[in-house]
């Protein structure tokens, strides 16, 4: 186990002479205080011993079936909703409208955050409209969105969407704001024209925030999917868990939930993947 | 006024007024730049020097005043701090802003001495290649006027002779005219043409540099000019160091033989 070569057995004759001095040099390694390189699926590690956690407590009869059903249920459970193609079907319309409400909510949010951090008179007005709509919990905005909009896709998307621009607008304009003037004085010094300044120097400058906004507004539209998919929906995974919880099946409830977390899950390592690949210029502890 | 021929001058400013309300003024500045001529702006910290380059450079948003500035459309500014953009390559940030830039921007990296770094980082550079990189960005827009503001400042001795002889070599190749900043009593008299003194927000001296080639005379000159630049400064006389670049880089209270 020596793990330094100064401690291997030589044979007599290779081993050095013992040294005579006491105050040796020694080369002085300080403590690092950067956790280091992450491990590639370290990621993984959390959501496993959980997984193992849930596993073992199920196995051995100390979770009971009726409090949470064990993995295992919710995999075979899984596999016959894939078989009938239901799974599939609920799965691909939930992903959609996701997809759809992220799509806009990630367009209003950077327009806005753009608008509202390079012009004062937009910053007035747009900031403070987002702050409001901060503090209304989408619960609350969704009759007014039905009167609005009807029960239809349009509703949905839209409730999707206003959930998702908010966590974009905050960190997108938070690091837009925090860009350094240094860096404007100099295009200012280089006479960039105003798009080259905003291509140049407010992008690069404020897309740390932008993913970091991506990342909550991911996870965001996912979770308004469950509030819009109990309105007047006859598909979609928030339907099948809703439906679900009607005839008490908990185990395709589990299943819901399970989708969920996997889509969760996934969806910010791929944000993630792509902040690594976009912000690789940058030096920092988490890298 | 200034020293070479008597062409239209390249800068000229009239009368320059600049209050802020936190720092810096100017008081009434009147200054020529003739079309190649190298001046230094010689001042104490606060004494205006910054203000005044940022007015020229045009940069002083929150600034108030008065005057006339008249200045050539082509000029480039280097700051104390390379200021490169950390997102964008060597190469990028040297053509920053420069339309069809094509071969030129790697042609400045290698005038400046790095050539084969395009694609860099710039946390990749060390601090002085990074300001070297900044010189080359300045260059590349091939400037009538180059503004520099205390540009070897954070640059540690040896770094800066060495950025001392790499900028007089590219603005005797390019033939700007400039502006440096400086505190560095020696950098002003080594480099430049013409030093010019700022003292509380008004121009207190201007002197033509007029450095004999080489030998005893040069050492003399080097030393008179000095002295006079640290008596107007209020430093007091110093012994005369013997060796040109003896001073540079060491503050004046640290400066005994």
């Amino acid at each position: 186990m020596n793990a330094f070569p100064e401690k291997f057995d030589l044979p007599d004759a290779a081993r050095p002479a013992p040294q005579t001095f006491s105050a040796a040099p020694k080369r002085i390694r300080r403590q690092r205080l950067s956790p280091g390189t992450p491990a590639r699926y370290g990621n993984l590690l959390g959501p496993a011993l959980l997984l193992l956690y849930w596993t073992v407590l199920s196995a051995t009869g100390w979770l009971d079936p009726r409090t949470l059903p064990a993995p295992w249920t919710a995999l075979t459970t899984g596999f016959d909703l894939i078989r009938d193609g239901r799974l599939q079907e609920h799965l691909a319309v939930s992903a959609w409208r996701a997809m759809t409400g992220l799509g806009f909510g990630v367009a209003i949010g950077t327009a806005l955050a753009l608008v509202s951090g390079l012009s004062l008179l937009g910053g007035y007005v747009i900031d403070g409209l987002v702050q409001i709509k901060r503090g209304i919990p989408i619960l609350a905005l969704i009759p007014f969105m039905i009167l609005w909009l009807g029960i239809g896709e349009a509703m949905k998307i839209t409730l999707i969407a206003t959930a998702v621009f908010v966590p974009v607008y905050i960190n997108t304009h938070n690091a837009l704001r925090a860009i350094d003037i240094r860096h404007v004085e100099l295009a200012e010094t280089v006479g960039l024209s105003r798009a080259q300044f905003i291509r140049h120097v407010v992008v690069p400058g404020s897309l740390p925030g932008f993913l970091t906004g991506l990342r909550f507004g991911v996870t965001s539209s996912w979770l308004a999917l469950v509030v819009v998919e109990q309105l007047n929906a006859t598909s979609g995974i928030g339907y099948m868990v809703t439906l679900a919880r009607n005839y008490a099946q908990t185990d395709v409830m589990l299943v819901g939930l399970v989708v969920y977390a996997v889509l969760g899950f996934g969806s910010d390592a791929l944000v993630r993947q792509l902040e690594r690949r976009l912000l690789g210029w940058r030096r920092t502890l988490g890298r | 006024m200034s020293a070479p021929g008597h062409d239209a001058p390249t800068v000229r400013v009239r009368d320059l007024v600049r209050t802020f309300t936190y720092k810096g003024v100017l008081n009434g500045i009147d200054l020529d730049i003739a079309p190649g001529e190298f001046v230094a702006l010689l001042g104490r910290s606060g004494s205006g020097k910054s203000t005044l380059l940022r007015a020229l450079a045009g940069i002083d948003h929150e600034a108030r005043g008065t005057g006339e500035i008249s200045l050539p459309e082509r000029l480039s500014v280097i700051f104390q701090d390379a200021r490169l953009l950390p997102w964008m390559r060597v190469l990028d940030n040297i053509e920053l802003g420069v339309p069809a830039a094509g071969t030129r921007g790697r042609e400045a990296l290698a005038e400046v001495g790095l050539a084969g770094r395009e694609r860099a980082w710039p946390h990749e550079l060390s601090g002085g290649e990074q300001q070297r990189v900044a010189l080359a960005r300045a260059l590349v827009r091939e400037p009538k006027l180059l503004l520099a503001d205390e540009p070897f400042g954070a640059l540690d001795a040896l770094t800066r002779i060495q950025m001392h002889t790499l900028l007089r070599r590219l603005v005797d190749a390019h033939q700007p005219a400039v502006l440096l900043v400086t505190h560095e009593i020696d950098e002003a008299i080594l480099l430049a043409d013409r030093i010019v003194l700022l003292d509380d927000g008004r121009l207190a001296a201007d002197l033509p540099v007029e450095l004999p080639g080489q030998g005893p005379a040069r050492t003399d000159r080097i030393a008179a000019l000095r002295t006079r630049f640290q008596r107007l400064l209020g430093i007091g006389e110093q012994p005369d160091d013997h060796h040109e670049y003896a001073a540079v880089g060491t503050p004046p209270g640290e400066r005994h033989e």
